[in-house]
């Protein structure tokens, strides 16, 4: 039985996401195309919004990873301020630029979805602002990451923004929706009257699971990458002092 | 009055006037952008009067977060940061202090010369002394959340533009609650936007000390 604990030395990670990857990435290409194969055929269309509302199907779930990524990227900083362990630093950078894309995507479906049925781009609805703050968010973690150079210090930056950020989102939230329903008492901007049939529903947790396992695919292969980068730059600087005895340390673990 | 927190606090004030920034500059912001305004808006008294309280509130925000970034730059690269970090006193302490200094040297003046601002933007009289208690209940939690900014991006050398990003998304509730508050058209009673602006501005004083001081101690590995 593997110890668990064990998966935190970056070696022992980078074997285990080399042997997962192919398979997570089969796993998130068949439930995608299975998804969307059912959104397309199974799923019937709305019977006010026609076959627009076949968006949702990409909609939907871009929005639940856009709150999942964030909440991963929470346990990831408690990693880091916690325990200083450089796989969680490595995890936080690889999955901020991924939640900025769902979030991204989240967006840019609604605002496609928006224009053929409320008439307009873009809309200050209580949601789609939450959405937005959300995205800003997201944008200046990534931006932080890119600023500071030196690794550690950045993950350890980038952490207490994302905590400070996860205090501000349900006051963002709270707010926002105040805000909004003082200013439009009869909002008609929803989407389901009637609960969501069956044969709607399971493609829509279809392309929920495909979109959990890209997002996990992409976020092992990206703190992968990481490692490796960490990796190459110390054999670069090895490589580049004289002094240093020109071994292979390619099996070595960083730090 | 004598303890290294009073002499902490006498130190900022004085480096803000040696400097000669603090309120000059950001109060000469405040009047550019108020002057700005109505030429992309338009001089229209009656719209002009129904967004001055947002314009009032944007203008305040942004130049109080133009001299943020500067909060604790300065020290860290004079390294007075390091000695603040290695010192007994609290660095969370010194980071309130530092906070509530320089929102007396430059963010009291923006407050205080708002109601000229709402006259110019066609405010009615009657209504400046909303818009005055709403950036006074308002502007401390703006300048908390700037010190959670400042701090983490005080070992940056162009750190101005970064500071306002990762602070914009924190002032939002601020802003809604300010503007509310300020606005006197609006339905929502007054008391209650100025409990909320006190409650957040609360909350904020008293949390960001604490992430302000981790974040400078990250800063320093």
């Amino acid at each position: 039985m593997p110890n668990v604990a064990s998966l935190a030395n970056p070696a022992v990670f980078s074997r285990l996401a080399a042997r997962a990857l192919p398979w997570l990435t089969a796993l998130a290409v068949g439930t995608l195309a299975l998804g969307a194969w059912a959104a397309f055929f199974v799923a019937p269309p709305d019977y006010q919004q026609g076959d627009t509302a076949r968006i949702m199907y990409v909609h939907v779930p871009a929005a639940w990873m856009a709150s999942f990524v964030y909440a991963t990227m929470c346990l990831a900083a408690l990693g880091t301020l916690i325990w200083r362990h450089p796989l969680a630093d490595a995890a936080q950078k690889a999955a901020a630029p991924l939640g900025a894309g769902f979030t991204f995507v989240c967006l840019a479906t609604g605002s496609i979805w928006g224009r053929p049925m409320w008439g307009a781009w873009w809309v200050w609805d209580a949601r789609l602002t939450s959405v937005l703050v959300l995205f800003l968010i997201y944008l200046g973690i990534v931006l932080l990451w890119q600023a500071i150079e030196d690794f550690s210090r950045a993950a350890r930056a980038a952490a207490i923004l994302t905590l400070v950020g996860a205090v501000n989102i349900p006051i963002v939230k709270f707010s926002v929706d105040w805000w909004n329903t003082l200013h439009q008492p009869s909002s008609v901007f929803r989407l389901g009257g009637p609960t969501v049939d069956g044969r709607m529903l399971w493609p829509l947790i279809a392309m929920g699971f495909g979109f959990l396992f890209l997002f996990l695919a992409l976020h092992v292969a990206a703190v992968r990458n990481e490692i490796l980068r960490r990796r190459l730059r110390r054999l670069t600087l090895r490589a580049a002092d004289d002094s240093a005895p020109a071994r292979p340390m390619v099996l070595e673990p960083a730090q | 009055m004598n303890g290294p927190l009073a002499a902490l606090a006498r130190r900022e004030f004085a480096v803000a006037r040696a400097s000669g920034a603090g309120g000059a500059v950001g109060v000469s912001f405040y009047f550019a952008l108020v002057v700005l305004a109505p030429f992309a808006i338009g001089p229209d008294r009656a719209v002009l009067a129904r967004v001055a309280p947002a314009l009032l509130w944007l203008g305040a925000l942004l130049s109080t977060l133009l001299g943020l970034d500067r909060l604790f730059q300065a020290d860290a690269e004079d390294g007075a940061l390091d000695q603040m970090t290695l010192a007994k006193t609290p660095l969370e302490a010194i980071a309130l202090v530092k906070g509530a200094v320089h929102w007396l040297v430059a963010v009291l003046p923006l407050v205080v010369v708002s109601p000229a601002f709402g006259l110019m933007l066609g405010l009615e009289p009657a209504n400046l002394p909303r818009a005055v208690v709403a950036l006074l209940a308002g502007t401390p939690a703006i300048t908390a959340f700037g010190a959670i900014g400042a701090a983490l991006t005080a070992s940056l050398r162009r750190a101005g533009p970064l500071t306002a990003v990762l602070v914009a998304p924190m002032a939002v509730p601020t802003l809604i609650f300010g503007v509310e508050a300020a606005n006197a058209a609006s339905v929502a009673p007054f008391p209650a936007m100025i409990a909320a602006l006190a409650g957040i501005s609360l909350a904020a004083v008293a949390l960001a000390p604490f992430a302000a001081a981790a974040a400078l101690r990250a800063a320093r590995g």
